[in-house]
């Protein structure tokens, strides 16, 4: 692919300066919007947030609310019809929406690196793994066969595998295995930030857990930045620094996840706390979330989450809100609108204690 | 088994099958399911647990009589299936006992109307029914699983229907029939975390109100403890444990059960050391060989694991593990 329109810059849309020069990634007010016959459905609404060096971001959220968008619009891989119809995503200060493709090939496995949901699909099924590591270095310019050959050894090992698996083909290694080897070669380069789409869903609890384990590991010794999507917000509570909770292409609430998991304050999360049963403590009688996700192509008048809110107001249904602070939390909420301004405070937003 | 008493609505003995693999040079026999006994009460649902590959869809297909098994019999009511010949005997049980599958996406067919399928179902398993006693019998099956206004929904199409509502779908077909047991192979893990619950929450509501039992299969723990009654966790093919739901997740026998329960994501609990230790994975049972299936990854495992495949012993009343290591006072942790 070569520069696609849909992902030139908007035409007044000026580099905005980094407020914090320290963030890996700055993404502000990102829209993004699918192009339609009948329309445009906006799947990312206005998102903003920031990533400092080797922190560790969850996104969750349903079907459908935009997670995933999100991720590829930050690691510049939509394709039409959906196309970034506002806002910057700045990594390490530079704004990556409108570069060209020669320009973030340099970036991409470099200094930042994906790894996708399923690692069956993403693994070529005709290549060896090494011969796919090696491939990936050579399009970065490494060369020698005994660099390619020392390094992929050498990222294998770190994530448990033996090197002998570099001659093995995706479909001779298990499905634990298939998605170490996916976080192997996104180490290849030791990025300065990791983008993962559920790399655990296709996984057994216990698989997932100890993948989770070596995913933090990994980042303590490196100390690369992590962006982690997810549906399961349990996956992330003992690993995330903050925790994103995406409702209908916005962000319904943004904090430090131990404070959004203790003490929830946008009804959704509140309701998305309830609606895992536990495996401790007493057996209550759990409710969910009534009714379903709207429909982004008609989405709501007012907040997004009305339709479903148990503590819906009257204002709700008219004006969607805007987000609120409330101590060093972002929530979309009205409930918060008395008593916190929008206005962003001077600190760090959503930094971990 | 608790329910010495009556007689289960449906227990196996000693159910196996095994898949033949490989081709004429390397002939490999995968033991899907080896010597698995369960039984399932009147009223009661058992969650099937364990990870993908231990063999617990194979469980459900075979009492769907999908698959045949490769030895050990299946009783329902008391009658072993294999004595089951006539196509009309089969129709009943399959009436009796129906399935509702995994993805609600798949499991319905896009060209009809939702209702089609409970008529049809009505149509073939009760054939005594007028043509209005059927629409009735389906506004009612869909009142009963939520799908209200019935006469409504019934008229709709699968994609206009959201995941959660396709599912609810799945559970009237199956209750029209008047069931007994209902074989449900992962009912929810398709369906977003806030419609999940209002799915348990069904399972639950019909066996209180309509009586009927529930083999839930799944791989979430939490989901098994929040609908079931009793819980049997499956490894490689065979039973490790089985007994009261609360019983098995409090006072876990079997290495592989606590293993499985240090490794449940649990925000309102502190992150449980045990599977950080354990990187292995399930075995592929092909030719096995005797001994635990489990003694690979299992820290306790004694000389006895490697050569003698341990039964099931009931160590508390219900409760059983087939682990030669367990024992009934004595608390054993090998991952906590």
């Amino acid at each position: 692919m070569s520069s696609v329109p849909a992902r030139q810059k908007p035409s007044e849309q000026a580099d905005p300066v980094p407020a914090d020069p320290g963030a890996v990634l700055e993404v502000n007010d990102l829209s993004v919007e699918y192009i339609m016959e009948t329309g445009s459905v906006v799947a990312v609404d206005h998102v903003s947030f920031e990533l400092g060096p080797g922190e560790f971001i969850g996104i969750v959220g349903e079907s459908g609310c935009g997670k995933s968008t999100l991720l590829f619009a930050i690691a510049q891989l939509l394709a039409p019809p959906a196309r970034i119809s506002g806002g910057s995503v700045c990594f390490r200060g530079r704004n990556m929406v409108g570069l060209t493709e020669t320009e973030l090939a340099a970036v991409r496995w470099k200094d930042l690196s994906v790894v996708m949901q399923s690692a069956m699909n993403a693994l070529n099924p005709v290549k060896s793994i090494g011969a796919q590591f090696a491939d990936a270095m050579r399009a970065h310019g490494v060369r020698s066969k005994e660099q390619i050959e020392g390094r992929s050894a050498e990222v294998l090992r770190m994530v448990g595998i033996d090197p002998v698996h570099l001659k093995s083909y995706p479909h001779q290694l298990s499905g634990g295995m298939r998605q170490r080897s996916m976080i192997a070669m996104a180490m290849l380069f030791t990025p300065e930030l990791v983008i993962m789409d559920e790399p655990t869903s296709a996984l057994d609890v216990v698989a997932q857990r100890s993948l989770m384990v070596q995913i933090k590991e990994l980042q303590r010794d490196f100390g690369f930045a992590v962006i982690f999507v997810t549906h399961d917000m349990s996956l992330v509570s003992h690993f995330s620094d903050q925790l994103m909770v995406m409702y209908a292409g916005q962000v319904a609430e943004l904090g430090a996840t131990r404070a959004v998991f203790d003490s929830p304050l946008h009804p959704y999360t509140a309701g998305l706390m309830e609606a895992f049963p536990s495996i401790r403590g007493p057996r209550l009688p759990l409710t969910g979330i009534p009714g379903s996700p709207p429909d982004l192509a008609r989405p709501p008048h007012g907040c997004r989450f009305a339709p479903r809110c148990p503590k819906v107001m009257p204002r709700c249904e008219t004006a969607p809100p805007d987000e609120y602070w409330v101590d060093g939390r972002r929530v979309r909420c009205y409930l918060y609108a008395e008593a916190y301004s929008p206005q962003a405070p001077n600190e760090e937003p959503g930094s971990p204690p | 088994m608790t329910e010495a008493s009556t007689e289960p609505v449906l227990r196996t003995e000693r159910l196996s099958r095994h898949f033949k693999i490989g081709n004429a040079l390397s002939r490999q026999v995968l033991h899907a399911v080896d010597d698995v006994s369960l039984a399932i009460g009147e009223r009661q649902i058992v969650a099937l647990a364990g990870e993908s590959g231990s063999g617990k869809s194979t469980i459900a297909r075979l009492l769907a009589k999908i698959y045949k098994p490769t030895s050990g019999e299946i009783y329902f009511q008391g009658t072993p299936l294999s004595s089951l010949r006539s196509r009309r005997d089969t129709l009943r049980y399959t009436g009796l006992v129906p399935m509702v599958f995994q993805d609600p996406f798949s499991s319905l067919n896009p060209v009809f109307r939702v209702s089609h399928g409970v008529m049809r179902g009505l149509k073939l398993h009760r054939p005594e029914l007028s043509r209005e006693q059927r629409y009735a019998e389906a506004a009612r099956v869909f009142e009963v699983v939520g799908l209200t206004p019935a006469a409504e929904v019934l008229q709709r199409f699968p994609h206009e229907l959201s995941g959660g509502q396709r599912q609810r779908v799945g559970f009237a077909q199956a209750l029209a029939l008047r069931p007994k047991l209902i074989l449900a192979d992962e009912p929810v893990s398709m369906l977003d975390v806030s419609i999940r619950i209002g799915l348990l929450n069904l399972m639950v509501r019909l066996r209180d109100s309509e009586g009927v039992s529930i083999l839930y299969i799944t791989h979430d723990l939490a989901s098994a403890r929040y609908v079931a009654d009793r819980l049997i966790i499956m490894y490689a093919g065979q039973i490790a444990e089985a007994g009261p739901v609360e019983d098995v997740l409090a006072n876990p026998k079997h290495p592989y059960t606590q293993l499985l329960l240090s490794a449940v994501p649990d925000p309102r609990a502190p992150l449980g050391v045990g599977a950080e230790t354990d990187r292995g994975e399930p075995p592929k049972v092909i030719d096995p060989t005797p001994g635990c299936r489990f003694r690979w990854r299992c820290p306790l495992a004694i000389d006895e694991c490697h050569r003698v495949t341990p039964e099931p012993r009931e160590l508390l009343p219900g409760h059983s593990a087939a682990c030669h290591v367990a024992r009934a006072d004595a608390v054993t942790e090998a991952f906590r």
